[in-house]
């Protein structure tokens, strides 16, 4: 959406399709809820911002990003106040920031705690007003149409009618988010299923980084609904079941931090607890406690309303008064598409990627909570301006050879809806991969399990192929988006797996039993996954430093 | 694993393609004790019929995608507890809107709608990105905040009694979110917004039924936005009366 803005206020003679399998306001940043980081305060500055990314990337995301990020976060966030979002405010009426894991100092805005939902729907509405940017709703993107090596557009599902349209354009932005759903358990909702990353990877564009996922270390057992970083940025106590207080009494590496050190540490910290017998058992497993009780209501109230009532509908436990049982689940992909600075995917022309689904090595091994947010909104901006720039010289394609692609793409869809195959069942597959992804690419990972992973997750392609279906209505037919969606998944699931078993090291996310250092002599790269029918193919790509040396990441 | 509670389900179905009318189906669903309406939903969808329709995407109540009618309450799937009711629960889409199929409804009535309230901040001069944010005080904030918390869930139009009757009633969420930009502090577009409040089909239409703010799982209540809106539009009518050019600015 902040592609589509930036590309029409860029210039006056361009239309966007906005196109999305969901109505725009659905899209899954709704559900973020603690904040997006800029500079903002006297005390603070772009300098700091920048090395706290840099470490809390474990020295893996490329400093010229990160540069360019942390100048324009507080520019983009001050336009999307002007647009309307409402921000959180001081007593004296300017912008209010609040401090979050791995931040040095109070940097996050937020709108109480539930930043993502504003900040999409301020973005939405903002939209309206362009004639310019038509939507095309509940549409389900199958392929990107590539010719020449240049992208000419997409084919797409109208998943309302059962039938598959071309959508042509001299430039294409991928911006569809995260993929979570590789994974039983996370904070992410239905719609997350890589799909971007599928669609550019069988284009021929790399994914980067895929071994990096992010658990959050503060999920509802059960349902993995998160509880946002921003109750330990107000104050929030970790506990194990004897009520002690571990990131502060155990050396896990957070130091002074404690309950404000970052993801990845404070994440294998609760591992260990509970695998000392210092969890609590559920029958969703073990899990430890989050105490918010010393806040008061008053604080959880102004600050925390949307956790309060979460925790109460989907937990039965009111945070005011009893600590919430919490465990790490998968959150964010650092991985994603392969580009550069300006968006610009790795080898095929004209396609573009922002947000969660691009890789554009802000986050290296480990995301800061609270800059993916802002992520989407600088790398958004930037990559719109990128398509309109490219599109301004690029040639128009052969329509009636483009054509030609959407009918190819009717067939297979029109082949799969209804399909009667070899027995396996969606519910099936998908549960399979999702054990699978857990079991080998968990908090902690080792060689053999790993590369289990990467056996069963090959497997489950070829079991893909013997899918039966049972819809065989053209209408609203939600059976076959969850096909397609599953064969991304799969695509995903094998790049990270297979990415994640060739890095024998520790870094940020990525921590081996097995090898437990980082290892910047033979491993401080990004590795690159690309697809080949006979299998996923690994390469390598430099980070660029230049600003800071790497050092032990300590806090 | 606790004791599961084995409830019935009887769902609407409805396929154009394939049915002259909407017709009903019955599912036994073991369902687990904490689980929400919309987890039996998709345990039927993934074990017992492949073929159920439905939206779905947060289930954290915030996407606004679940809403349906359940046992006769618009309700968000999600949000409902399935052992808050009855042994047999009855899933039905929403009402007052045309469907589209089985729980399926379609919104885009709803979308022209929202677009129409122009839903956004309107400026005689625009901000300049240089001159940083602009101030607001928490009684600024306070004025519009909970009128900006709708998610758009719909909930309020299949409750509504004048939607019912005049599907072309702007309706509770456009006119709560036309409104909220209209009350914020940066916001400079009251005026215009009045113009379209005055028409027909809009705010005076409103029968203060208040069931809106009823079914509201966000607490929006934008029966008491509706009724702020009726109030600005006739003063700033008032006022252009007086006023040579009228309304606010
Ligand atoms: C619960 C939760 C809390 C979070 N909290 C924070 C936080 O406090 N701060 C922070 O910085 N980050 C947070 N994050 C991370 C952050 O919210 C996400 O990384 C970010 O919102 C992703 O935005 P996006 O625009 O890339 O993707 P999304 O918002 O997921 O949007 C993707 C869009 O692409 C469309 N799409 C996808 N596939 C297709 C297809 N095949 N065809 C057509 N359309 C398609 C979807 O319909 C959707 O509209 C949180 C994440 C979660 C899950
Ligand atoms: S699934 Fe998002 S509101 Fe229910």
């Amino acid at each position: 959406m902040r592609a589509a803005i930036a590309a029409v206020e860029a210039d006056p003679d361009i239309s966007v399709a906005l196109v999305s399998k969901v109505y725009p306001m659905r899209s899954h940043t709704v559900s973020a809820e603690g904040g997006a980081a800029g500079v903002a305060r006297e005390d603070d500055s772009l300098e700091m911002h920048g090395f706290d990314t840099v470490k809390g990337s474990d020295f893996l995301g490329d400093q010229d990003v990160i540069q360019y990020f942390v100048e324009h976060a507080p520019k983009e966030l001050t336009r999307l106040e002007h647009w309307g979002c409402p921000w959180s405010r001081n007593e004296d009426g300017s912008v209010a920031t609040r401090a979050f894991g791995g931040m040095s100092t109070k940097r996050t805005w937020y709108a109480a705690d539930k930043v993502g939902f504003h900040m999409l729907h301020s973005l939405f509405q903002h939209s309206l007003r362009f004639d310019r940017i038509v939507r095309y709703d509940e549409q389900f993107v199958t392929k990107l149409i590539v010719d020449g090596g240049q992208v000419r557009g997409v084919t797409a599902l109208d998943i309302r009618e059962g039938v598959v349209r071309c959508i042509l354009g001299r430039a294409v932005v991928l911006c569809t988010g995260g993929a979570g759903k590789i994974f039983p358990f996370t904070t992410n909702g239905n719609i997350k299923t890589g799909d971007g990353m599928a669609l550019a990877y069988r284009s021929g564009v790399p994914l980067k980084d895929m071994e990096f996922v992010q658990y959050h270390p503060t999920g509802l057992p059960g349902t993995g609904i998160l509880i946002t970083e921003a109750t330990r940025g107000e104050g929030g106590h970790v506990k194990n079941k004897d009520g002690e207080r571990f990131l502060v009494t155990r050396d896990y590496g957070v130091g002074k931090k404690a309950e404000l050190g970052p993801r990845d540490m404070i994440s294998r910290a609760i591992v260990q607890e509970i695998e000392a017998g210092r969890g609590i058992d559920s029958q969703y497993g073990q899990y430890a406690l989050l105490d918010l009780t010393h806040l008061g209501e008053e604080k959880i109230d102004s600050r925390l309303p949307m956790v309060r009532e979460l925790c109460k509908i989907y937990a039965g436990v009111d945070p005011v008064y009893e600590p919430i049982p919490i465990r790490p689940v998968v959150h964010y992909m650092m991985g994603g598409v392969d580009v550069d600075i300006d968006g610009k995917a790795n080898g095929v022309s004209g396609l573009f990627a922002a947000g969660e689904t691009a890789c554009v090595s802000l986050n290296g091994a480990n995301r800061l909570g609270s800059n993916s947010l802002t992520e989407c909104l600088v790398f958004g901006a930037r990559s719109g301006l990128s398509a309109v720039n490219f599109a301004k010289g690029a040639s128009a394609g052969d329509d009636a050879a483009l054509a030609k692609v959407g009918e190819a793409e009717q067939g297979r869809i029109d082949a799969l809806r209804g399909k009667q195959g070899g027995g396996e069942t969606l519910a099936g597959i998908r549960g399979d991969m999702q054990k699978a992804m857990e079991s080998g690419c968990g908090v902690y990972r080792e060689e053999a399990t790993m590369q289990q992973t990467v056996r069963d997750i090959a497997e489950l392609e070829g079991r893909y192929a013997n899918l039966s279906l049972e819809d065989s209505s053209k209408v609203f037919n939600t059976e076959i988006v969850a096909a397609l969606e599953l064969e991304n998944m799969l695509d995903c699931a094998r790049a990270v797996s297979n990415s994640a078993a060739s890095r024998n090291e520790s870094r940020g996310a990525h921590t081996r039993r097995d090898a437990t250092a980082r290892d910047d002599v033979n491993f401080l790269y990004h590795t690159l996954c690309h697809f080949d029918p006979a299998g996923p193919r690994l390469d390598k790509k430099d980070v660029t430093l230049g600003r800071w040396e790497p050092e032990e990441r300590k806090y | 694993m606790a004791e599961t509670l084995v409830k019935k389900f009887v769902v609407t179905r409805f396929d154009p393609d394939k049915d002259e009318a909407p017709r009903t189906e019955s599912y036994e669903v073991p369902c687990h004790p904490d689980w929400k309406v919309l987890d039996a939903l998709n345990h039927i969808k993934d074990e017992i019929d492949g073929s159920l329709a439905h939206r779905w995407s947060c289930r954290m109540s915030v996407c606004g995608s679940c809403g349906m009618n359940v046992n006769g309450q618009p309700t968000l799937t999600c949000k409902k507890a399935v052992s808050d009711l009855p042994d047999t629960v009855e899933v039905t889409p929403l009402a007052n809107f045309p469907v589209v199929r089985d729980l399926v409804v379609e919104l885009d009535g709803f979308m022209e709608k929202l677009k129409s309230v122009k839903p956004w901040i309107i400026r005689a001069k625009e901000k300049a990105v240089e001159e940083g944010p602009m101030r607001q005080s928490q009684a600024e904030l306070e004025e519009f905040k909970q009128f900006s918390m709708c998610i758009n869930c719909m909930l309020c139009y299949a409750a509504c009694p004048v939607v019912a009757n005049e599907p072309e009633f702007l309706g509770p969420a456009a006119i709560a979110l036309g409104h909220r930009y209209s009350v914020d502090s940066r916001d400079e577009g009251a005026a215009e917004r009045n113009e379209i409040f005055r028409g027909e089909g809009t705010v005076f239409a409103c029968s203060y039924a208040n069931e809106c703010s009823e079914v509201c799982p966000k607490h929006v209540d934008p029966a008491a936005a509706v009724n702020q809106a009726k109030f600005n539009a006739v003063i700033d009518w008032a006022a252009g009366l007086v006023l040579p050019r009228g309304g606010k600015e």
